[in-house]
């Protein structure tokens, strides 16, 4: 799905990820944790070619990203739902426009009832018409979601995906996380929150990474 | 009526992609206004330069033309000296007709200074003579020295010498014309280039947004190239129409074909400013096309 192999990834004023090597196995669960800075987001940013290692390889799909045109980097992210902490949206949009988003970008025309058992799924039915800047920090994180599964992508990234919510909205994120892991999509979600990890370690076999000294290495039992 | 194609294509495709942008901005009334300011002085732009096409063509073909010559002699030999002129025209090659102004034509052509009751036989005006030039023309030089043998008091007035640099003037005029036009053109392209640079960066988060769930830069740029290109169409539609309304206002021409009454369309030129607003909508088109690409290039 998504491989590594020795990349790097230089901001100007230093290297900030070093000598990444790892590969993300189809149907895979994998958390990313470390530290504030310490460069989960970039790892993230490489994963779905928004950035370009400044060293090493990054594959995606079994394709080098700098051998990736413009055309092609956006079609590379239709198969990659993408959701970010601060989640956008297109504010003049309702939600449900919104998450129809990908398909609309991509020339598909989606079903509306299969939009409204997605809006339903993720708890949002009822805010279809809603527009964006109304909503909770919650329910943007779950529409956010919505977003990056109506494609069906093969590889799901959440950056913080539970960073604004509380604690029952997290749990609630992480069940519909699950369960498309358990639907087979690759899942990898960057967290500082170790209780959500411990949480989600109970119901699927997550595997744990760790971003420390700019390298990316697997994390001990001492979660 | 149906719309032609490749706009109705533009129109179809973009519609959904031009969805995905907020629909304000200052940039939309910049647009519009620019086009439609610009297309309203490019209609008198127009209008000055095929009235000068029409001046110039017209003193061109006077100048090529006619010419006079003028007699001033006693009155006793005034009459003996013209037919000698008439018979040196006749065998001068290149000229295709000569004949003597009766006083009739004479006071007709002096009636605007000293009015209609002009006693001719009273006043030393030289007997007019107007010849045609053939094809090939006449040999302006050697006719002034066969004159000057035959009829020492006759002068040719060519009209060389105040003809030509209105002509040349004129032609100039026009060629003006469109130079403004061209110019009224780049303007237009680059206040829309602004426009649609600044929209583009006022609307970043829209494409990092439309970036991150697939959307190609064609899309993202056909969204802007359709609002754009929409709102010159419209606002040349208002200047070009405007701009009729104002040239259908100036004066008439009058009878003597004065310049500035004559600024104005005549026949199928009054098709012209209908070319304007397409012609306005494909200087959007390509020039919001080419900036959302380059802009789409530089935004991470």
């Amino acid at each position: 799905m998504i491989a590594f192999e020795n990349a790097a990834y230089n901001y100007g004023g230093g290297e900030l990820l070093s000598e990444v090597s790892l590969r993300l196995a189809p149907g895979s669960f994998h958390f990313l944790t470390g530290p504030s800075g310490a460069g989960k987001t970039t790892f993230l940013k490489l994963a779905y070619a928004e950035l370009m290692p400044t060293s090493g390889h990054v594959t995606i799909f079994d394709r080098e990203v700098r051998s990736l045109s413009r055309d092609d980097i956006a079609r590379t992210r239709r198969r990659i739902g993408v959701v970010h902490q601060d989640v956008q949206f297109l504010d003049h949009l309702p939600l449900a426009a919104n998450v129809q988003l990908p398909l609309t970008v991509s020339g598909k025309t989606g079903d509306t009832r299969d939009l409204t058992d997605l809006l339903t799924w993720v708890g949002l039915g009822h805010l279809a018409d809603a527009r964006p800047p109304s909503l909770s920090g919650g329910e943007r994180q779950r529409a956010a979601l919505a977003r990056a599964i109506i494609m069906g992508p093969d590889v799901i990234l959440a950056d913080e995906p539970t960073g604004n919510v509380d604690w029952e909205m997290s749990l609630r994120l992480l069940a519909l996380l699950v369960e498309l892991n358990r639907m087979g999509k690759t899942i990898l979600v960057a967290t500082h929150d170790l209780n959500l990890i411990r949480q989600a370690k109970n119901q699927v076999p997550a595997r744990v990474l760790r971003i420390s000294k700019r390298r990316i290495q697997l994390a001990g039992a001492d979660l | 009526m149906s719309l032609p194609a490749p706009l109705r294509r533009l129109i179809d495709a973009g519609r959904q992609a031009d969805r995905v942008v907020p629909p304000s901005g200052h940039t939309a009334w910049l647009t519009t206004f620019t086009a439609g300011a610009m297309t309203f002085l490019c209609v008198f732009a127009l209008a000055l330069s095929l009235a000068s096409g029409r001046l110039a063509s017209r003193w061109s073909d006077a100048l090529a033309r006619t010419a006079t010559i003028r007699l001033s002699a006693p009155p006793e030999q005034v009459e003996v000296q013209t037919e000698a002129i008439l018979a040196l025209l006749a065998t001068t090659p290149g000229i295709a007709s000569a004949r003597a102004l009766s006083d009739d034509e004479a006071r007709a052509l002096l009636e605007p200074w000293f009015g209609p009751d002009l006693p001719l036989e009273a006043l030393p005006i030289p007997r007019l003579i107007e010849l045609v030039e053939g094809d090939p023309g006449y040999d302006g030089e050697g006719l002034r020295q066969r004159l000057a043998a035959e009829a020492p008091g006759a002068v040719l007035d060519d009209h060389t010498r105040w003809r030509r640099p209105l002509a040349e003037a004129a032609g100039r005029l026009r060629l003006l014309g469109w130079l403004s036009i061209a110019l009224i053109g780049a303007t237009m392209a680059a206040m829309i280039t602004l426009a649609a640079n600044a929209a583009l960066a006022a609307n970043a988060q829209v494409i990092r947004v439309l970036r991150l769930v697939g959307a190609r830069d064609s899309y993202i740029a056909r969204a802007f190239v359709r609002r754009f290109t929409l709102r010159a169409l419209g606002g040349s539609a208002a200047g070009a129409a405007l701009g009729l309304i104002g040239v259908a206002l100036l004066p008439r021409a009058d009878a003597a074909g004065g310049f500035l009454t004559g600024l104005g369309f005549t026949g199928f030129g009054w098709l012209w400013p209908f070319v304007l607003p397409p012609l306005a909508a494909v200087v959007a088109f390509a020039a919001t096309r080419r900036a959302a690409f380059r802009k789409l290039r530089e935004l991470p």
